[in-house]
């Protein structure tokens, strides 16, 4: 689980919003997704087939940006949705309960599509496990990839990203902060020392 | 939040948490899979001393769908009848070490008396004449869905509310949302001592039916619990049909928006009619497949997070 999803949306107080060290730029994470977005096409060898799944708060609206550069590139409308996975988590006794986010998956389903879930951080691995579980409810896609903003490294469990917007050598204290103007206030990407404002 | 004991527990943004995640579990209820792996290893009993359908039932498909393992019980069959004291049934239930127990029961308090007896969480599905939480939320849930927000919203609660454990936590609930409540019953059925509460609550009261039904928005029609009657409420049924039922007539006299919930069993021709219980407004359905997804949510808010099974 990325810590940084635990941050609530509205925690920009400026204390927080400062601190830390700015790793991706607006500018940045622009050109980082319009890779990815190209690398996908690469792999998949054109948009057929294509489903963006974000997972909520963030991952949601990466795989919107996501599905708008593929339109750019490929003139081809790529689905995008959403794929909460809290129901599926392993560690939910350890926390609070968490809200649950609504699930949106494209009408026709994910049966036979190739699926890009889409997140902002990769950390442990075990919201991509969790939501491996969840889309394994939903139908059986012909191949799932997964593509992370950050990738921020400490793996728990064998999972890897297929596209990286940033691989970003972190101290498992620090904290890495994504902000996206559809959820904050400005699209950024912070590191966090330990012990920082707004850490659990 | 460890029990549902009563809807006086619950604050307004705990109200809507449990109702936003309703919304989630509604669309489990409606896909190929109808299972989510969340209660894995929780163990739930359903123990109803008073005869259920659809509470039970909904709380058992809300138990099996995420995951828990989910046991029955009814006073019958059991050693209540061979003259167990409801204390030692109930601890020795707890003893096998289950982590949530669903109670219905006649008198009103026992849920309440029976999470200070165990160690697990406890869940209210009606006590008596007190209260019947997760019918509430299941209400509110509905009328939401059709309605949108209930701030500023006229509800009006009609029929036997000396009997009713819906009332109450109707009336909490729809009162933590914001709504504007009348009650409506003949004067033998509104509950004594109401004056003084809905002063405090701000709630109307009103016998006339005809007057109130003109401006709301949600009117919720309450079973004639003829079980707790000893009779002497009202001369003849058919007296109460026709000033306090929502007649044929009375469908006319509500506006086009107004829903109409029943929190069910119906006595058709008693308290609804026929055309009002199967009308394009009636939610009396919605409120039975509502049942499943709300519950499937308290028992989340329960059970899912952080120190649920200490």
């Amino acid at each position: 689980m990325s810590p940084s999803r635990d941050q609530v949306p509205d925690t920009s107080a400026d204390t927080s919003a400062s601190s830390g060290r700015v790793v991706l730029t607006s500018a940045e994470i622009a050109r980082a997704l319009r890779r990815i977005a190209h690398e996908i096409l690469e792999t998949n060898k054109g948009a057929h087939g294509l489903v963006l799944l974000g997972i909520p708060t963030r991952g949601v609206a990466l795989a919107q940006r996501l599905a708008r550069a593929i339109h750019e590139v490929e003139g081809h409308d790529v689905p995008a949705g959403s794929l909460d996975v809290t129901m599926y988590r392993d560690d939910l006794r350890a926390q609070p309960v968490r809200q649950v986010e609504p699930t949106q998956l494209p009408p026709e389903g994910i049966e036979g599509a190739v699926v890009v879930l889409v997140d902002d951080v990769l950390y442990s691995g075990r919201t991509v496990r969790a939501a491996l579980d969840a889309l394994s409810d939903y139908g059986r896609p012909r191949a799932v990839r997964l593509a992370v903003l950050v990738d921020r490294g400490h793996r728990e469990l064998p999972v890897r990203a297929d596209h990286v917007g940033k691989n970003l050598p972190t101290a498992k204290t620090e904290r890495v902060s994504v902000r996206l103007a559809e959820v904050d206030d400005r699209d950024e990407v912070r590191i966090m020392p330990a012990g920082a404002e707004g850490e659990r | 939040m460890r029990h549902l004991l009563s809807m006086a527990d619950l604050d307004r943004a705990e109200i809507l948490r449990i109702l936003d995640t309703a919304v989630t579990m509604h669309e489990v209820q409606h896909r190929e899979v109808k299972k989510l792996p969340t209660l894995r290893g929780r163990t739930i009993i359903n123990f109803f001393f008073e005869d259920s359908t659809r509470t039970r039932s909904s709380f058992e498909l809300a138990g099996k769908w995420m995951s828990a393992d989910t046991i029955n019980l009814t006073g019958k069959g059991t050693s209540v009848s061979k003259g167990e004291s409801l204390r030692d049934t109930v601890r020795t239930i707890d003893a096998m070490g289950v982590d949530m127990m669903v109670i219905r029961h006649m008198a009103s308090g026992a849920p309440a008396q029976i999470a200070q007896w165990t160690g697990c969480s406890i869940v209210n599905a009606g006590d008596g004449t007190h209260e019947h939480p997760s019918q509430a939320l299941l209400d509110a849930y509905t009328m939401r869905a059709r309605l949108g927000d209930l701030e500023g919203r006229h509800v009006a609660i009609v029929g036997d509310l000396t009997h009713s454990r819906v009332l109450r936590s109707n009336l909490l609930c729809l009162r933590s949302l914001g709504a504007r409540v009348t009650l409506v019953a003949p004067p033998t059925l509104m509950p004594s001592g109401i004056g003084p509460w809905s002063d405090t609550d701000g709630f109307a009261t009103s016998y006339e039916l005809d007057d109130v039904l003109p401006s709301v928005d949600a009117v919720m029609m309450l079973r004639v619990q003829r079980e707790r009657m000893g009779g002497g409420f009202f001369p003849t049924a058919r007296e109460y049909a026709v000033t306090y039922g929502l007649t044929t007539a009375r469908l006319r006299r509500l506006p086009e928006h107004a829903v109409i919930c029943h929190p069910g069993p119906m006595n058709r021709g008693l308290e609804i009619s026929g055309d009002a219980a199967d009308a394009a407004q009636s939610l009396v359905l919605d409120q039975v497949s509502a049942g499943v997804a709300v519950r499937m949510s308290i028992l989340y808010h329960l059970l899912a997070g952080e120190g649920s099974d200490q």
